[in-house]
């Protein structure tokens, strides 16, 4: 008892307020049929951090980052053993909701995919299948607030009832960004959410995911180490299917441990 | 010229007769693939052509009907002013005849004479009195169809130049209804009664009102019970249903449904819906549920196409923000997938609208020469509408045949015109 009350009290020293615990993924297999994915990856994500996940294509960092909201449930053949906790909780327990999940941990794509609806719909719908608002004036509050910590309210004000796809590629992200936010999550996973763009709308979606770290918690898959070191706090290094290495970004990027890592980065394989 | 060395490969010569020969025979080759494909093309259209100029030349006339202006008189004796319908309008159309050509003394011409006029003029010149009951005592003029071989003779159907025993019409006949055009009394105007009449055992009264009300029934309960039932199994096979054995069955046995022959369709409905429910015969209901059985497998296919045609992109970005499985499909991809679903739907329903065969089990050829008032009510449908005419013998009713298959292929035209319209205005690309 004593020694388990010790443990927790150091926890709680060593460990930053910044630095809590929000999700961990211990023990996690993936197979998708009679192939594996993931092999036995222990992660933990930390609260108001970016985390990166980089890795050659095929090396599961995006598995990895479907089953923090269960996205992987809608592929019939994927199985996923193992634990993932959110605030403590299992969410593959089968009492916990996974609309509810999916509202708390929110998902941006890779191609940026905006209903066929108006800008103000797409910020609009996720509060309103919820039920989070029910007034015109409280929807138009979680929409301007929305795209305003999305960094799109100045270039979309005047046309809030104009098709959301007629945006730029580097907007359209930003709404999906915005719609993800309306919902308030505590989690934004993002998979791959600028390899669709142009550097410029690139370099925007940077700078939002840094602002967004101080409220939300986001794990980002990406493909460009220059991005990875830019936005992330903690890099997690994924091969194969495996874990490789995880740490700091600084770390990574500039003492990694591993020889594989190493290589990844430098480019000599990937 | 023939310097080569043992070890590499001659260069080869891309100006050698031969190469240049087998270069010729290629592109030849491409121009014979493409001079089949505008042969077939050709031929396609030719047929088409033919068979829709074979059907405008005998079916023209239909659309035009010969008519002669008579005056009736409804003189009080023959028409009680108390109640018009009861009087007795063979004598006033009579009376009127005798007055058209009054050189005519025996009963027997006078009989002859009164041919010229159709046969339904007693009921058109009693529907005018009782519409207009004032017109007891008057003497009024009223434009009534000529009887089908008039009408022919008319509309050179009927060549006056052929001898007299080879002809329908007498040289006596033909005489009395030259004066008739030389009195002015004779037009041919727009056969609007082909639209607006009901069957009827003489050509030149009959229409198509019964057969379009009946096919608009039929197609209304199809409508009704393929569009639902349809969209609603197609969300489950391809949003809920597992992937397993079973659907696998399901689906082949719907992807057979669509190639079973429609007149076996048609035993169904006389065994099922007639014998064991004990349905009316001859009702649109019966025919719709019949046809539906037919749309009922495209309808599915096409949905599931429609909805398999979205992109998962979109399911994602709802599923992602907490929408539940009814959410993503009825606020998402149902919506999208909608205009390929209309299509669909108009489509299997312009197919249901020609066909025949299970209509003709179930009874849906009944000679009926009023429209049905509902979906229990006897009726026809403008294919059998079309098999009954080009089963009888009038001349006259060779043309409406052709004018009703005219009418049938006008309004599939326009049920695919409108379906091609929908998909353009409608459909979205990514």
């Amino acid at each position: 008892m004593n020694m388990l009350t010790d443990a927790a009290v150091e926890a709680v020293l060593t460990e930053a307020p910044k630095e809590t615990l929000k999700m961990r993924g211990s023990g996690v297999n993936v197979f998708y049929g009679e192939k594996q994915a993931l092999f036995d990856v222990n992660l933990d994500i930390r609260e108001n951090q970016v985390t990166a996940l980089i890795g050659p294509s095929g090396c599961g960092k995006s598995t990895f980052l479907r089953c923090l909201n269960r996205m992987n449930d809608t592929i019939d053949i994927c199985r996923v053993n193992g634990e993932i906790t959110l605030d403590g909780e299992d969410i593959y327990d089968p009492r916990i909701d996974v609309v509810e999940l999916r509202a708390r941990v929110g998902m941006v794509f890779q191609k940026p995919n905006p209903f066929p609806k108006s800008i103000y719909e797409n910020v609009a719908y996720g509060p309103r299948i919820h039920g989070l608002a029910s007034t015109k004036s409280e929807f138009d509050a979680i929409v301007e607030t929305s795209l305003q910590k999305a960094g799109l309210f100045n270039e979309v004000k005047d046309r809030l009832h104009e098709p959301g796809t007629g945006l730029s590629g580097g907007q359209q992200q930003r709404l999906c960004i915005a719609r993800a936010i309306a919902v308030s999550p505590e989690v934004i996973l993002m998979d791959e959410p600028c390899s669709a763009l142009d550097p410029i709308a690139t370099a925007k979606v940077e700078e939002l995911i840094d602002e967004l770290r101080e409220n939300y918690t986001i794990v980002i898959v990406t493909h460009s180490m220059q991005q990875a070191a830019r936005v992330s706090q903690r890099t997690a290094m994924f091969h194969l299917g495996h874990l490789v290495e995880e740490g700091p970004t600084d770390k990574i990027f500039t003492n990694p441990d591993d020889k594989r890592t190493q290589d990844y980065i430098t480019g000599r394989f990937g | 010229m023939s310097e080569t060395t043992a070890t590499a490969p001659k260069p080869f010569d891309w100006s050698s007769p031969e190469a240049m020969a087998k270069r010729k025979r290629r592109y030849a080759a491409d121009r014979r693939l493409r001079l089949y494909g505008l042969v077939s093309i050709l031929v396609a259209i030719g047929l088409l052509g033919i068979l829709i100029a074979s059907l405008v030349v005998t079916g023209y006339s239909a659309f035009v009907q010969t008519k002669i202006a008579v005056e009736f008189t409804a003189d009080p004796e023959n028409v009680p002013a108390e109640d018009p319908g009861a009087g007795n309008f063979r004598a006033v159309v009579s009376n009127a005849v005798q007055a058209l050509f009054p050189e005519i003394e025996n009963r027997r011409e006078l009989r002859t004479a009164s041919k010229i006029l159709s046969n339904g003029a007693t009921t058109i010149v009693r529907n005018h009195v009782i519409a207009n009951p004032g017109l007891v005592g008057q003497t009024f003029t009223l434009e009534v169809p000529a009887s089908d071989p008039f009408d022919q003779l008319n509309k050179g159907v009927i060549d006056r130049n052929l001898p007299e025993d080879r002809r329908r019409v007498s040289d006596a006949e033909i005489e009395l209804f030259e004066s008739l055009e030389a009195r002015g009394l004779v037009s041919t105007p727009f056969n609007w009664g082909l639209f607006f009449n009901a069957d009827s055992r003489f050509p030149e009264l009959a229409g198509l009102a019964g057969a379009v009300v009946g096919s608009f029934y039929a197609l209304l309960v199809c409508f009704l019970i393929s569009f639902p039932v349809g969209i609603a199994a197609a969300i489950y096979l391809e949003e809920f249903a597992p992937k397993n054995r079973w659907t696998d069955l399901v689906e082949v046995n719907i992807n057979n449904l669509a190639a079973v022959p429609s007149i076996v369709f048609g035993l169904l409905g006389l065994a099922v819906f007639i014998q064991v429910f004990g349905l009316p015969r001859s009702a649109p209901l019966v025919g719709g549920m019949v046809l539906s059985l037919m749309t009922l497998p495209t309808m599915i296919i096409v949905t599931r196409a429609a909805l398999k045609s979205i992109p998962p992109s979109i399911r994602e970005a709802a599923l992602g923000i907490g929408a539940s499985k009814h959410e993503v499909i009825l606020h998402h991809v149902l919506p999208l997938a909608l205009p390929g679903i209309l299509t669909g739907t108009i489509i299997g329903l312009a197919q249901a609208l020609g066909e025949t065969a299970p209509l003709l089990l179930i009874g849906m050829n009944a000679f009926l020469t009023s429209p049905p008032g509902g979906i229990m009510d006897p009726a026809t449908a403008l294919p059998t509408q079309i098999f009954i005419w080009a089963d009888s013998p009038e001349r006259g009713f060779a043309s409406r045949t052709s004018a009703a298959i005219l009418v049938l292929l006008g309004f599939l035209i326009f049920m695919n015109a409108v379906a091609i319209y929908l998909r353009q205005r409608f459909e979205r690309r990514w």
